[in-house]
């Protein structure tokens, strides 16, 4: 397996392999998932809406529908006015979609499609029917990660809908990030909890999760309602997690509505969860109730019984860059040793941020941005660790060097807790330790001595 | 849904039809109602295939980067592929085929590389040759590969890289055979431009290389076969169990090196006619090697192309040989058949998949008695559903017209049938038939519909009129069938499970259809409370001496087996 890849490393300019990123659109397809009565509609060649809706189907196992604008070699040439045009009147007939949500593609944005243009012009021919929305993001794959195009969708959002009507509102807004449906559930049960009214865009819980009740529907009551992202700009203010994912939005509404935002990180692990929970507190006007508190103290607990088998556990990461940053703040939390901190994608901030935090504790830590699981696989191959986190396509590392493995981000691909259970707040961080945990432990039990093989640890 | 299988009334397809289109906008309905079709097994009539997807319409089609790619290069294990472009199709094609492969010890097996240009703004604005050539360099630095393949994506074709200018100058570099192919996703309507774009390619940059035959006495390649789930090996164990030699599998568990010399064999076996015909085609002009339409799925398909190739080779011991297996198989598959067929005979299924396997699964289903309600192809051409007699009169349109018809003539040395044409005329006279694909709606009944390019508004309608027990789709389609409660087989991916072709896939696929049929999830559905609301388990009074008899007590509450009340 893997058998090309040696441990000398040569110097790469041009070739990536094995990436630890893909392109915009499938970012921007998911993001629009988290609007109720969304379209997500791919303006391009079809196979691009087809590798995005296979590939978000094989992570969430549930329907992802798409719609594209069927570009052939014609649209190529002549521009894509005729498609989107078509494309729009069908899916308002045929779907009927509270909203459409455009993204771009390669195609399209080479050929310099105006996306705006198009849509004003649709709505001038009545091609979009009264009350009906259609938002647009530019996502050219050739800038970027998935990331990027996430990040740009919600930005569109706050972009086309949200508003500021001069009436202040009780509320405050949450931008969750590139995270799960089971993720976004898990940060509604905490503001619920905290007793704080919140608008949180998009959100995919109830649109990508849905229960087995013997029904399709294409539109499920799940997602960000239009009224909903409307009034974020009239929100006290947002709470955005992720530098890369959320705060591009959350300063775009600032730009446009003056709606003042907490820029967190994502909250995985202890510290990220307590800014999360002191920023609520503080900015939605409540008290911790003893319920989250007592959350807290279970997860300390934890912390402090298992602390031996985390202790200076030298790990691998690997993955989209919010959740890298804030996963690796909580393996500094454990006292575990950061070793490769990788990232597909380009952001100088990664490289700064993640230099601050570990500049004490694993001051030796190699931090890259725009790298891919080649290369982290020979360096593995130089220094190994004892521990890889990242998306399912780092198996083939992890099998191959015989490394524990933790699944953490997306996709993952072959397996089933990321659709259930989530990784955020303090029960979620509870998660990661049980995942950690168990990986390092069934590795010593498949692997130490006899005389090692103890019953209890 | 078993339930009501027995007592529902056959749904008269031309109002099914007419149902489908109701919702679409005129333009829409028109283009939609010539790719919906009454069949009519005695005179197939014309469908609408091959033809542009509607804008807006839900589709389950791909693009010609994926036809080309992802189906039929990516499974050459050792031909290192670069994808020049952005990071997207090269990510998507990478592991997400079942393609399996054993390459020997030592070999490095390509499939499990991601290679590509990650192509940036920079390049897009002043053109991206100089880092593919620089990105072959490296691949060949550090992999030192036999030969490597360059798959272009959109923005090659509209910002003018010239792929092949650079596999030639790369080629004469470094010394290996490098090629470049045109498959941008926009060039065709579907995957299927893709599909002919790699067959001309491997025609022309692969096939031919190496003139040394592989000693065999039955020597033949499949054809449009592509090791999904271990399906080849299923196959290449049967035929060499019968001492039929498999130079090569295109493309499915292949080695470049097999591929280079695939023109040496006697006969070629067409699997999925849609994505390899062109080289089938190709072989013979250029080799004279006949093809001849092969079915490897289904227990039934499987003899009789046991036999037909048997019949080609018109070798007694073979013929022989191929009864024995035949028999000593059937042997093994006909209990677990009959008990399976038993529980479902009359079942209904509907098959909406690829370019052969809505035909091909027919077979499967039909053997444990199932029918089929209703079938269509993703990407498939007029021929693959009318036969191949319509091809002198199928229009080429726009869209085809972009895909390069390769001009093949005899080679003048290697031309060497493995038939004399009196042998063949022989063979045709005693009902044999070279390629002979008969497509698929000869094969359905004429109370059913066939359905090019389904789109998901036609999908819900059917399940709702047709009420089909299982269908068979892709990765797309799967759940949101199974959220109506119909059981969803994948036919591109198997699942995970498989191999499904020759007789061992057969039982594998008959026990996994008695699977999904008899799972007592969607029967979990409704809750007990809306079922019945009067069953809870009644609060009674329970002595210590009863409690002693734990059944006793337990029987007394009132609980329902741990079956449960289905």
């Amino acid at each position: 397996m893997l058998n090309g890849t040696t441990a000398e490393i040569k110097p790469r300019e041009a070739l990536r392999i094995n990436p630890a990123k893909t392109c915009q659109p499938i970012g921007a397809m998911y993001a629009a998932l988290g609007i109720n009565g969304c379209m997500p509609h791919s303006h391009g060649s079809q196979g691009c809406c087809s590798y995005h809706r296979s590939h978000l189907t094989r992570h969430f196992k549930e329907p992802v529908v798409a719609t594209t604008s069927s570009f052939t070699e014609g649209a190529s040439v002549f521009g894509g006015l005729a498609n989107m045009t078509q494309a729009l009147s069908n899916i308002f007939t045929i779907y009927n979609p509270k909203i459409v949500a455009v993204h771009t593609t390669c195609l399209s944005e080479v050929i310099g499609d105006d996306i705006p243009m198009m849509i004003k012009k649709a709505k001038e021919e009545k091609i979009i029917p009264e009350g009906k929305y259609v938002i647009h993001a530019n996502t050219p794959s050739f800038v970027g990660s998935h990331v990027t195009g996430f990040a740009s969708m919600v930005t569109g959002m706050v972009k086309y809908l949200a508003e500021s009507t001069g009436t202040p509102a009780e509320q405050l807004n949450v931008i969750p990030g590139y995270i799960d449906p089971a993720e976004m559930r898990e940060i509604k049960r905490i503001v619920n909890e905290m007793g704080v009214k919140t608008v949180m865009f998009p959100d995919t819980s109830g649109v990508l999760d849905l229960p087995q009740d013997g029904q399709y529907r294409m539109f499920p009551s799940g997602g960000a309602t239009i009224e909903q992202i409307k009034s974020s700009g009239d929100s006290k203010g947002t709470i955005a997690l992720g530098h890369f994912a959320s705060h591009p939005a959350a300063i775009e509404l600032d730009e446009k509505c003056k709606v003042p935002a907490a820029l967190l990180e994502l909250p995985y692990g202890l510290t990220n969860t307590d800014l999360f929970i002191h920023a609520l507190r503080n900015h939605g006007g409540v008290d911790v109730p003893a319920t989250i508190g007592q959350e807290r103290g279970r997860l300390l607990d934890a912390m402090s019984d298992m602390h031996q088998y985390f202790h200076g556990k030298r790990v691998a990461i690997v993955g989209d860059p919010d959740h890298v940053i804030a996963l690796t703040q909580f393996l500094v939390e454990l006292d575990m040793k950061p070793v490769y901190v990788f990232t597909g994608s380009s952001g100088k901030h990664f490289e700064q941020r993640l230099t601050d935090m570990l500049a004490t504790h694993a001051p030796d830590a190699m931090i890259k941005q725009n790298v891919d699981l080649f290369e982290l696989h020979q360096q593995i191959k130089n220094n190994p660790v004892d521990l890889i986190i990242g998306n399912t396509y780092s198996k083939y590392i992890s099998r191959v060097e015989n490394i524990p493995f933790v699944r953490f981000g997306f996709p993952i691909l072959d397996r089933m807790g990321h659709r259930y259970f989530p990784c955020v707040g303090y029960t979620g961080a509870l998660r990661l330790m049980e995942m950690i945990n168990d990986a390092l432990l069934d590795h010593k039990d498949r692997e130490c001595a006899e005389e090692n093989f103890e019953l209890i640890q | 849904m078993s339930e009501t299988t027995d007592t529902l009334i056959a749904p008269d397809p031309a109002a099914v039809k007419a149902e489908m289109l109701k919702i679409y906008p005129a333009k829409t309905a028109k283009k939609r109602a010539k790719q919906i079709i009454l069949n009519d097994p005695e005179a197939p009539p014309e469908i609408g295939a091959n033809t542009r997807t509607v804008p807006g319409i839900i589709t389950q089609r791909g693009c010609t980067y994926a036809g080309c790619r992802g189906v039929v290069m990516g499974p050459i294990y050792d031909l290192l592929q670069i994808t020049h472009g952005p990071v997207g199709c090269g990510y998507y094609a990478w592991q997400t085929r079942r393609n399996l492969v054993r390459p020997p010890e030592g070999t490095t097996n390509y499939l499990q590389y991601c290679m590509n240009t990650d192509m940036q703004e920079d390049q897009i604005v002043f053109g991206g040759e100089k880092k593919l050539a620089q990105a072959i360099r490296e691949a060949y630095a550090i992999f030192k590969p036999k030969a490597i393949a360059i798959l272009s994506t959109c923005p090659v074709g509209l910002i003018g890289d010239d792929v092949h200018a650079v596999a030639k100058q790369m080629k004469e570099e470094l010394g290996i055979n490098v090629m470049g192919f045109s498959c941008e996703g926009y060039k065709g309507v579907s995957q299927s431009a893709g599909h002919h774009i790699a067959n001309n390619g491997v025609f022309k940059n692969i096939i031919g290389l190496d003139d040394k035959a592989d000693v065999a006495e039955f020597n033949m390649n499949i054809l449009g076969e592509y090791n999904i789930g271990g399906d080849a090996w299923e196959i290449d164990t049967l035929l060499r169990k019968c001492g039929i030699h498999v130079t090569a599998t295109l493309s499915g568990d292949v080695s470049y090196d097999q591929v280079k010399k695939c023109h040496t064999v006697q006969l070629n076996g067409v699997m999925c006619h849609r994505s390899i015909n062109y080289i089938a085609e190709m072989l013979e002009k250029k080799f004279g090697i006949p093809w001849i339409k092969v079915n490897f799925i289904g227990a039934e398909a499987t003899a009789k192309t046991l036999r037909k190739i048997a019949k080609f080779f018109d070798s007694k011991k073979l013929t022989d040989r191929v009864e024995e297996v035949i028999a000593q198989e059937m042997l093994a598959l006909k209990p677990v058949r009959e008990e399976i067929k038993a529980r479902h005979q009359g079942k209904k299924a509907a098959l909406f998949v690829g370019g052969s396997r809505a035909h091909h699964y027919q077979d499967l289903f039909r053997d444990i008695g199932m029918e089929i309600v209703s079938a269509g192809y993703e990407f498939a051409h007029r021929d693959d559903y009318e036969g191949r007699k319509v091809l002198p009169t199928i229009k080429v349109d726009a869209d085809s017209r972009n895909i390069e018809e390769l001009h093949v003539e005899a080679d003048p040395a290697r031309f060497k049938p493995s038939k004399t044409p009196e042998q063949i005329a022989a063979l045709e006279a005693g009902g044999f038939n070279f390629k002979d694909y008969e497509g698929m709606m000869v094969e359905m009944k004429k109370t059913t519909l066939v359905i090019d390019d389904i789109s998901h508004h036609e999908m819900e309608k059917l399940i709702e009129i047709y009420k089909p027990d299982i269908i068979g789709s892709g990765i797309k389609d799967k759940f949101v069938i199974e959220k109506m409660g119909v059981p969803c087989k994948q036919l591109h991916s198997y699942d995970y499970s498989g191999p499904y072709a020759a007789f061992g896939g057969a039982i594998n696929f008959y026990r996994e259809v008695d699977r999904m049929l008899t799972t007592k999830v969607w029967k979990f559905i409704i809750p007990p409370w809306e079922k019945d609301p009067s069953s809870a388990t009644p609060l009674t009074h329970t002595t210590r001496t009863e409690a002693k008899n734990e059944t006793k007590a337990w029987r007394k509450g009132g609980a329902a087996d741990a079956d449960g009340p289905m």
